[in-house]
């Protein structure tokens, strides 16, 4: 296991580190800098302010003084939010973002794996079908449809939840945290339901249940775990959809999460805030594919060896 | 399977020619009457705050968010179809590398991929599309590769090689064509797919740019003035939804007919 583990993390830092690299690279050859506004600078005043930013070293200099900032946990200034440092501006904003992301994978899990299990129980009934189809209908409905909807229908119609982030409190939250686990949650239900509804069909089952086992005991002891095993492979790409998603939330609903920081950084040229957030990005789905083959695992003995 | 397609192809016809029929078009300026409400004036549904027919914008908005969303899905068709036959085609070792390129692309967050490109190369709607169809190819390589493999031992394969056929002529004149009809399932399923990307980079700001107009930004500036006209908000998102949902449905049953998986198969177990 442990072994495992430290074979994964062999192959993360590098790819880690060749993410933050060419995402600087492409940055730096973007036509237009983050000095370009609509007067011309003097030119002494330009020198000045790239020597200020180090942007008169030369390219290979830059990319390691930033592969070893972003190391010790120095993103760099930011060029837009001019008295914030782009650690502080992560540092306020992630919290905010993961309490977001954490609370919609939770809710997406539960609700995804009891809807898909109850599905694949009735498989080819009714239930299944009305339940299968709710799931294609969420994963359908982009976030940003599903977001306003619901602050128009349970904000602004019947008046019962806040549509926009009130500095404290908890009610600010619900509907961001609906809105935002409603795709995940009918991907989850699909795979949750395929994964039962094969292991239902196995030999092993069968056996147990013609020894008269209870079917139950017969769910929770030998399908249940096997069954979770594709919903466990989706963990990283829902990471990757939580993230995304969480952008839209974010902007819809006002919160000042990293995503909002992300799409203003990408508007406003904002270099070093859209380089943090996307390292930070890129760190957590690299976490969330390894937590993924841990899960395996535990879930399903045979993958151990990996 | 039949009657999403024929709402999605109602839907394409009225975005296309819709437009031809209203003496405004999607960007012109009625002074006369700015924020009108439904019907005043001959605006059907009114016009936005710059006075803008709000029918005008929601069919070339539509026009405009399923032309880059055929256009986008043609270039993952291309990418994936060619990345996948070479790779089921040519096999060992060149296969095993080529998809573990697609294994690593897969663990990418794409849609931070394209705003990185919007970023870079600034926004403009042929990289909308371009970029769009850059990161979306993924699963037709993967399937297309997976079907070249199963048809590379057949009969009929064999045959043509004994029969003296070049590798390349095989390829492209007996397996290719025996692809397409799984290839065209998934470009169906990519369209959807691509309908979102499109519309959420719009949303943000990100993609189709002023004056020209879609799905996302009329979402957005529904969002905007929801509490005083519903309407703004669920008109396009409507729309939206529809063409992503028909065009699911219809590519998962036409998949399924073809290869056979999905709900069928697994009651069949």
């Amino acid at each position: 296991m442990l072994n495992l583990i430290l074979r994964r993390l062999m192959t993360a830092i590098p790819t880690l580190l060749a993410i933050i690299m060419l995402s600087f690279l492409l940055m730096r050859i973007a036509p237009g800098g983050p000095f370009d506004g609509e007067r011309a600078l003097a030119p002494e005043t330009r020198a000045a302010l790239e020597a200020a930013y180090g942007l008169d070293k030369s390219l290979p200099e830059q990319v390691m003084l930033y592969v070893g900032n972003v190391l010790t946990g120095d993103f760099g200034p930011s060029l837009v939010y001019r008295d914030f440092t782009v650690t502080q501006l992560v540092a306020q904003s992630l919290p905010i973002s993961l309490l977001l992301g954490g609370l919609a994978l939770i809710l997406a899990s539960v609700i995804g794996i009891s809807a898909g299990l109850f599905a694949a129980l009735r498989a080819g009934k009714w239930q299944d079908e009305m339940l299968m189809l709710g799931a294609t209908l969420l994963t359908a409905l982009p976030t940003f449809v599903t977001g306003p909807l619901l602050a128009l229908i349970f904000g602004l119609w019947f008046g019962w939840l806040l549509v926009s982030w009130q500095g404290d409190g908890i009610r600010w939250l619900i509907l961001p945290v609906i809105a935002l686990s409603l795709p995940v949650a009918g991907a989850v239900a699909k795979l949750a339901r395929a994964g039962l509804a094969g292991q239902l069909g196995q030999d092993h089952i069968r056996a147990a249940r013609a020894r008269g086992i209870a079917p139950l005991t017969i769910l929770r002891r030998h399908a249940l775990r096997p069954a979770l095993v594709p919903v466990a492979s989706y963990l990283g790409p829902a990471a990757a959809g939580l993230l995304t998603g969480a952008v839209i939330i974010e902007t819809v609903f006002g919160l000042p999460g990293l995503g909002r920081y992300f799409v203003q950084g990408a508007l406003n040229r904002d270099y070093p805030l859209v380089l943090a957030v996307v390292t930070l990005y890129a760190s957590l789905i690299i976490l969330f594919n390894l937590a993924a083959d841990l899960i395996y695992g535990w879930l399903d003995p045979r993958m151990r060896q990996g | 399977m039949r009657a999403p397609l024929i709402i999605v192809a109602a839907i394409a016809l009225a975005a296309l020619l819709g437009p031809l029929l209203l003496p405004w078009d999607h960007a012109s300026i009625d002074w006369d009457s700015v924020r009108a409400g439904l019907f005043a004036d001959g605006h059907l549904l009114g016009t936005d705050d710059l006075g803008r027919d709000r029918l005008a914008r929601l069919l070339v908005g539509t026009r405009i968010t399923m032309s880059v969303a055929l256009a986008a899905a043609l270039v993952a068709l291309v990418i994936g179809v060619v990345w996948g036959a070479v790779a089921g085609w040519v096999g060992g070792r060149t296969d095993e590398v080529m998809m573990r390129i697609v294994d690593g692309l897969y663990a990418l967050p794409f849609m931070f991929v394209v705003i990185l490109l919007m970023v870079v190369f600034g926004r403009s709607i042929f990289l909308v599309f371009l970029g769009i169809g850059a990161v979306e190819w993924l699963t037709m390589a993967r399937v297309v590769r997976g079907e070249v493999m199963a048809l590379k031992q057949r009969p009929f394969v064999l045959a043509a090689e004994a029969a003296g056929s070049s590798g390349s002529r095989t390829l492209i004149r007996h397996i290719l064509p025996n692809v397409a009809g799984v290839a065209v399932a998934y470009l169906m399923l990519t369209v959807p797919q691509v309908v979102m990307v499109e519309s959420f980079l719009s949303f943000l700001g990100l993609g189709v740019q002023e004056p020209l107009t879609s799905l996302g930004i009329l979402v957005n500036e529904g969002a905007e003035e929801m509490d005083v006209n519903p309407a703004a908000l669920l008109l396009p998102g409507g729309v939206l939804v529809t063409v992503i949902i028909c065009l699911t449905l219809a590519g998962e049953r036409l998949r399924d007919r073809l290869t056979g998986t999905g709900r069928a198969a697994e009651s069949a177990q």
